[in-house]
This record gives structure tokens, C-alpha cells and sequence, in this order.
């Protein structure tokens, strides 16, 4: 810092004065209160329609507007109310990327640069899956969910976490969590993100495992991104250290290649032998690259195809955002569908309430990201106001990425949607099953043909588009459609959809492997508590063996979803989203908890509500999955029910057709149901004992603070992306400083 | 020695305190301002930029002490990751 030089010169103020700034958001001109009531009416206008249309179709414009509207309203009004009653940010007090620079993990950081990088840590494959399934309910459920969840849940999460691990020198969820909660709620919090890392591992492997299954293009061109990612690897480490945008942009045209070449492959006799592999071979194959990943150094496979993902990404979503706009599709699927209100819907069964909130996390609530806010985006915030526009900026941006996700697959055609994703089990697998099944649900306006089906396949270059569960196959049809119409015609459909098909796995092969990591580093730390050798992250063979356990440990699930009789997708995903929303009931409990600790309990229920929302959401999910009487939504009912059939002796049953397929769904419900009641009980311990330490702090026993100590800032940065009058001038009169007053910070 | 960020907007500075050695139109000024935001932004938000971060931090905390090699630099910041892994999200 600028400490050694003599302070000839007096440096301004580290903040903009609190009254200023203060008054400079309650004056209100009459251009600004235009332009917000103009931003009000037109979101206003977009929800109704979107409410009310009933006509024949309705065009996609206005799920844009009904999101982005609302979006620029809760940021400017609810997120700057939290800001004001909650966060208290001061500019004047250092950042840990301010007071512990090292130049490496702490490093102060423009914020609309940390800002794209902590979306791109944030938006995975989740967003993208969660809005596919829960379109069969129709599209308004799921459109107010992630729009109003992401305001009032989600964004709230994101931001606090952030804020809090910030003020703690950017401390784990996990950490907070033991100092807040003591010593049970800490350690069911540690154990609980374990489980789950491992539950959300397995289902997003089985996401790519039906998107690539008996499909040669796919299963090549994700292949080829391995060793793809080996010579970035280790062109970067040997050849040009360092030269990061060279390589990803070598990296990238390779891709294209792989994406283009495939159906060269596919399209041959030898390519489709070798590459037309069945889901359990690819579950293997996804479980063996899962440990040998997880155990390369991080140089070789990990950065190399990290780079790759966030140029995909970025890329991506900016070009789906502007071909929505552009090509501004008609929706034909009704506001409310017939599942809504029922509870045996073909893509995921269960009723709108709750398991709506648990099919799209992502998108609305993800407790992951309370992993990501605390950790590593606060060890590189340059100032505390920042992390409103970080928390909770980049929390909508991934809502809005949600909102293009189901855009995308209700353009398409309802009766292609539900022969894409009912499980094999209803549909054989066949055109013709898929059909009769799906014309035999009674649907509004579904007709269904074969020629429907056999045209779509081989306008993706895919030999059959029935039972493509997980979502992420629909999505990349969704894409193919809108990008297709924008340009390359149906001749680019085939590449489109397997450049989706790409960018997906690449997510999620990277999420696999850094979630074994993570979760094998947490193993060894815990083994290390008993066994203290283990404690030596570098010893080989104690990494090994827990690298190991975690891959047994999701790599059973995968199989158990890849073989499961019933569907697999359907089945497993609620578990998925019950996970993911209980860990965001722990985050949200330990964000309680700290509120209270500050004595602030006027404003506790900002915090309070999605807690209270996120708890009863998975709890009664959970209840549903282990007590509900309707085999097609209680695990443990499912279980009786084959039981009962085995023990009458019967070889068939339902949709099970042999002994050996009744034993698998016999055991598959069990761990299922038993995953269920662990985490239920795992998430209920932690909340019982946040719930106790805030009654603690209500009664003044709180105890201390866990904030670090406050250390004086000595440089300013705006807050967030428009900065106003008074940010203006006070940058300007740093930027005045002769350069050797000039702080050293973010940026380059 | 770094002057303050370069902006997006502006795009004028290109981080090491030098501006655009002004070609004539304002034009190509433009062009040429985009065209570094846009890298700047990039080589952020990817982390291709932590060398050039951690020499400019080395030098200011550490004047007199040489700093790392680029190529140990990122061995050192590779075998860090090793250590200390951060999860992706779903």
C-alpha cells in the first residue's frame, strides 16, 4: 500500500459521507421517478399477461419483461432495504482483500469483474435442469417461483452469506456455522453439505448420462473434451505459463471441432459402434473419469477445463438472451397444467406444493451457492457496499438464466416435451410407446405423431428423442429451435443441439470433479480427527482411499439412477432438490443467528421468511417422500407396495417386469427413503440449534461477536455498476492522485 | 506504480498507466478503448490477469524483493488450488 510514502499529500476519504450518500437516494427528480414508474408499469403489464392470457399462445417477450422488470425493482428497493436494515456495510471499514492481500486468493478486485466471476462459480447445470422438469405444471408456477424466490429467497441468501463470511475474513459456511451454532449444529452442518455435495454430484452425473446415452455424437464429443483439456493443461504449465486467453481460445476452437466432427463419426460405421454406448457403460465410464480427475493435479484437467466452462458459459447465456429477444418464440403450453394439481405427472411426481420449490433450486433458492458466497468471492471484494451488487446481483442474473431455461423448453412442442421426458418405463423406449402413451395422458392440445418424434431425431442427429430424461436434453432441443430460427436454419439444428449437449457436460464433468475434491478433502479432515495422518492432504494413499469413498459413495447413487426401473430421473430428482433447499435452510439458520446476534431482531424477519419458506418447503417434501400413502410419491410406500408384490410371490409389477427389476426398486427406495430421513433430520438439528442460539441472543446471551476486528480502509471503489454523483466525484479525486499515492488494488 | 482501474466504458487506459497513443478518428479511439475493456474484462474474470496482479501487489508490499518467475508463479498457484480445492456449483 501506499503506507511507505510520506503523506505529503492528505488522501480523501475511504467512503462517500453516509449523509450524503443517504441524501442522495431519497432525492427523487422527476426523470428518476419516470423511469421507475415506467420499469413498475411494464413489469406490472408483463405479469399480466402473463396471468391472465388464456388465448392460444403467448409470446415469450413477456417472460423477459416480467423478469427483468422485477428484477431492476428488487434490486433498487428490497436488496437496498437489506442493505440499509441488515448488511450496514461501511466503506471505511477494510475488506479482508484489503487488510490480508497476498497477491494470490486475497486480492482486491473490480467489481464487474469479480462480479462475472463469481457468476460463473455460481450458474451450473442446476438452473439450466430444475425449470425443464417443472414445466410440466405449465409455466406460471414455475415462472412466479423463480422470479419471486430469487427476490425474497435466494438473492437474500447469496448477498448475506457473502456479507457475513466478508466481515469474517471470508470464513466457510461451515466454519460460521461452528462458531454461531457450537459444536452439534456445526458439525450436523459439516456432515449435512457432505451428504449433499455427494446426492448433487450423483443426480447431475445421471443429467449426463441420459443426455449422452445411445447417442455417438454426444458421447464422442464430450470424450474428445478430455484430452482436449490435457494439452491445455499442459501447454499452459510447460509451454506458454501464464497465457490463459490463448489457450482457452485454442481450447475453444477445438471444441467446435469436436461438436462439428461428431456427426462425421456418428454419421460412420466404425464412429457408431464405438461410440454407441448404453447408459451403464457411460455411468462407469462417467465414475472411473470421476476418480482419476479428482486424483490428477488440479493444472492437468481441473483449470484447463474450468477455462473452457466459463468461456461456454458466458458465451452461451449472453447468445440465448439475445436469440430469445430476437426470435421472441410463441408458447403454446397453458399457464396451469393438469399436473399441476396432481401428483402422478410423468416428469417428477408429486404435487405443485411442495415439490415445485424442490424441483427448480437453482434458479430461485440454491443452498450451494452459500458454499461459493462464503470462501471465495469474499476474500476478493474491494469494498463492503460491494456485496450487494455481488450477492445479490449475480444471484438474479442466475434467475435470469432460469427464466431463459424454461423459456426454452416450453417453445417447444407439448406432446415432444412429455415423450422426451416420461421415463422409459411409460414409454418402452419406442416411438410408438411414446406416443400412445403420451396421447393417452388427455392433454389439451397435444397430438402427438411418430413422424413428430422420427423428424426431430434426425433434425438433432440423434437416432431417437423418447425417454431423453434429465432435462438437459429438452433444453438443448429448446436451444436448437430458437437458435436455429436465428440462424443456419434446420440444417444447424443437429449442431446446435449438441453444442447445448456440450456445454452442459462440460458443467457438469467440472462440478463432479471439483465436488469429489471438495468432499474428499472434508473426509480426510474428519478421518484426520481420529487418524491424524490423514490429516496430510499431500500423503498419497490417504487421499486416494477418500477420493475413493466419495466416488463409491455417488457413483452407487448414479447407478442405482442409471438401472432404476422406475425412471431414475423422476425418482432421484426430488432428492436433489430437497438437498440442495436444505442446505439453503442451514445457510439461511446461520445468517439468522448472526442477525441476531447483532441484537437487530426488528428487521429478523427478512431473513426469517425464506428460512421459514425453505424449511416447511423440504421438511414437508421430505415428509411427503418418506410418509406419503401414494407409492408414486412416498419412497417407503413404493418399497411396501414391492415388497408385498415379491412376497405374493408375483413376477411382475407395475412398470417392473422381472423379480430382479421389483428387487432393484425394493432397494433403490430404500436408499432413497433413507436419504430422505438423513437429511431431514441432518437440516432440523441445525435449524433447532440456530433457532436456540437466536432465543439465546433474544435473551441478551448471545455472547460475542465473531466479526474480525475493524481495520481502517485506505482506498474507495464504487458499489456497484452506476455510480452516483457523489461515488463519481470522490473516485475522481482518487484517480486525481499522483500515481504514487495511488492505492494498489483490483483491476490489473 | 498502477494507476486506477481502466474503465469499461471509457476504455482509455490499458492498465499499466499508458493511454492509447491517440490514432486519429475518434472512431478508432473507441474501437480500440472497447476492444481492451473487453480483454481487461475477460482476462479478469477468467484469472488469466494473477500474474500481473501478483507482481504489482509483490512490488508495492515487497519493494526490493524480486518476485516469482511467471512460471513458478502459476506452479505455485496450481499446487495452491491442489491444496485447497473450491467447489463448482450445480
Amino acid at each position: 500500500m501506499s503506507s511507505q510514502n510520506k503523506p505529503a499529500q492528505e488522501l480523501p476519504p475511504a467512503a462517500v459521507d453516509p449523509a450524503i450518500a443517504e441524501a442522495e437516494e431519497r432525492r427523487w427528480t422527476p426523470a428518476k421517478i419516470a423511469l421507475w414508474v415506467a420499469i413498475a408499469l411494464l413489469g406490472g403489464v408483463a405479469w399480466g399477461v402473463l396471468a391472465i392470457s388464456r388465448g392460444e399462445t403467448i409470446n415469450a417477450i413477456w417472460f423477459v419483461f416480467a423478469a427483468v422488470c422485477t428484477y431492476l425493482v428488487a434490486y433498487r428497493f428490497y436488496s437496498k432495504f437489506i442493505e440499509r436494515k441488515i448488511a450496514r456495510p461501511d466503506d471505511t471499514r477494510a475488506t479482508p482483500a484489503e487488510y490480508n492481500s497476498n497477491g494470490k486468493d486475497f486480492m482486491p478486485t473490480d467489481r464487474r469483474v469479480l462480479f462475472g466471476h463469481h457468476f460463473a462459480a455460481i450458474a451450473g447445470a442446476g438452473p439450466l435442469v430444475g425449470p425443464v422438469l417443472a414445466a410440466q405444471m405449465g409455466y406460471l408456477p414455475g415462472t412466479i417461483w423463480i422470479i419471486v424466490g430469487v427476490v425474497l429467497a435466494g438473492a437474500v441468501q447469496d448477498y448475506l452469506v457473502m456479507h457475513f463470511s466478508m466481515r469474517r475474513g471470508g470464513r466457510s459456511l461451515g466454519q460460521m456455522a461452528r462458531e454461531e451454532l457450537g459444536l452439534i449444529g456445526g458439525t450436523a452442518a459439516l456432515i449435512a453439505t457432505l451428504a449433499i455435495m455427494i446426492i448433487i454430484v450423483a443426480i447431475l452425473a445421471l443429467v449426463v448420462v441420459n443426455a449422452l446415452g445411445e447417442s455417438a455424437w454426444g458421447v464422442y464429443s464430450v470424450a474428445l473434451t478430455i484430452p482436449i483439456a490435457l494439452f491445455m493443461g499442459v501447454y499452459l504449465r510447460f509451454i506458454r505459463p501464464g497465457k490463459v486467453m490463448e489457450v482457452s481460445i485454442i481450447g475453444f476452437v477445438l471444441l467446435m471441432f469436436a461438436i462439428i466432427s461428431g456427426r462425421w463419426v456418428a454419421e460412420s460405421a466404425w464412429g457408431s459402434e464405438l461410440f454407441h454406448l448404453d447408459r451403464t457403460v457411460i455411468a462407469w465410464g462417467i465414475i472411473v473419469y470421476g476418480f482419476v480427475a479428482a486424483v490428477l493435479p488440479v493444472w492437468l484437467l481441473l483449470a484447463p477445463r474450468d477455462y473452457l466452462s466459463t468461456f461456454m458459459k458466458i458465451g452461451v447465456i449472453a447468445l440465448l438472451a439475445v436469440a430469445i429477444v430476437v426470435i421472441r418464440p410463441d408458447i403454446s403450453v397453458p399457464a396451469i397444467s393438469e399436473f399441476a394439481s396432481r401428483d402422478d405427472g410423468p416428469v417428477v411426481s408429486g404435487s405443485l406444493f411442495p415439490f415445485l420449490f424442490v424441483t427448480i433450486a437453482c434458479g430461485a433458492l440454491s443452498g450451494f451457492h452459500a458454499l461459493i458466497s462464503s470462501g471465495t468471492t469474499p476474500k476478493m471484494v474491494e469494498k463492503e457496499r460491494q456485496t450487494r451488487f455481488l450477492g445479490y446481483g449475480g444471484m438474479l442474473m442466475e434467475s435470469f438464466v432460469a427464466i431463459m431455461a424454461l423459456v426454452a423448453a416450453i417453445s417447444i412442442d407439448r406432446g415432444i416435451y412429455f415423450a422426451m421426458n416420461s421415463s422409459a418405463a411409460a414409454t418402452g423406449g419406442t416411438v410408438e410407446g411414446a406416443v400412445a402413451f403420451v396421447n393417452s395422458l388427455g392433454l389439451a392440445g397435444v397430438n402427438l405423431t411418430p413422424e413428430m418424434l422420427t423428424g426431430l431425431a434426425s433434425d438433432v442427429g440423434e437416432e431417437s428423442v423418447v425417454s431423453r430424461t434429465g432435462g438437459a436434453p429438452t433444453l438443448a432441443v429448446g436451444i436448437a429451435v430458437i437458435m436455429g430460427q436465428w440462424f443456419g436454419g434446420p440444417g444447424m439444428m443437429a449442431f446446435w443441439y449438441h453444442f447445448a449437449i456440450m456445454f452442459e457436460a462440460l458443467f457438469i464433468l467440472t462440478a463432479v470433479d471439483a465436488g469429489t475434491r471438495v468432499a474428499r478433502f472434508m473426509l480426510q479432515d474428519t478421518i484426520g480427527n481420529f487418524i491424524p495422518k490423514f490429516k496430510d492432504t499431500s500423503w498419497r494413499p490417504g487421499a486416494w482411499l477418500c477420493t475413493a469413498v466419495m466416488v463409491a459413495g455417488w457413483g452407487y447413487i448414479l447407478i442405482l439412477g442409471v438401472t432404476d426401473p422406475l425412471g431414475g430421473i423422476n425418482t432421484f430428482f426430488p432428492l436433489f432438490g430437497i438437498a440442495n433447499q436444505l442446505l439453503a435452510a442451514i445457510a439461511l439458520a446461520v445468517v439468522m443467528a448472526i442477525v441476531a446476534k447483532k441484537g437487530n431482531f426488528k428487521y429478523l424477519w427478512i431473513v426469517v421468511l425464506p428460512l421459514a419458506f425453505a424449511t416447511v418447503v423440504t421438511v414437508t417434501a421430505s415428509l411427503y417422500k418418506i410418509f406419503s400413502p401414494v407409492p408414486a410419491v412416498g419412497y417407503w410406500a413404493q418399497n411396501a407396495a414391492f415388497r408385498e408384490a415379491l412376497a405374493n410371490g408375483e413376477t411382475s409389477f407395475g412398470t417392473a417386469r422381472s423379480v430382479e427389476a421389483m428387487e432393484a426398486v425394493v432397494r433403490n427406495t430404500t436408499v432413497q427413503g433413507t436419504l430422505s430421513i438423513v437429511f431431514v433430520t441432518l437440516a432440523l438439528i441445525v435449524i433447532v440449534t440456530a433457532v436456540l442460539a437466536t432465543i439465546r441472543s433474544w435473551r441478551g446471551k448471545g455472547g460475542s461477536d465473531n466479526e474480525d476486528p475493524r481495520v481502517e480502509s485506505k482506498f474507495y471503489a464504487p458499489s456497484g455498476l452506476i455510480s452516483s454523483p457523489a461515488e463519481k466525484e470522490l473516485d475522481a479525486q482518487w484517480r486525481a492522485l499522483p500515481a504514487e499515492l495511488q492505492p494498489q488494488r483490483g483491476g490489473h | 506504480m498502477a494507476a486506477g482501474t481502466p474503465g469499461v466504458a471509457s476504455g482509455a487506459a490499458d492498465g499499466t498507466g499508458r493511454t492509447t497513443p491517440g490514432p486519429g478518428s475518434v472512431v478508432v479511439r473507441a474501437v480500440v478503448g472497447g476492444w481492451r475493456g473487453l480483454v481487461w474484462y475477460l482476462e479478469g474474470m477468467m484469472g488469466a490477469d494473477a500474474y500481473k496482479k501478483y507482481v504489482a501487489h509483490h512490488r508495492a508490499v515487497h519493494p526490493g524483493v524480486e518476485p516469482l518467475g511467471e512460471r513458478q508463479f502459476w506452479r505455485e498457484k496450481m499446487d495452491a488450488e491442489d491444496a485447497n480445492p473450491q467447489g463448482r456449483c450445480c
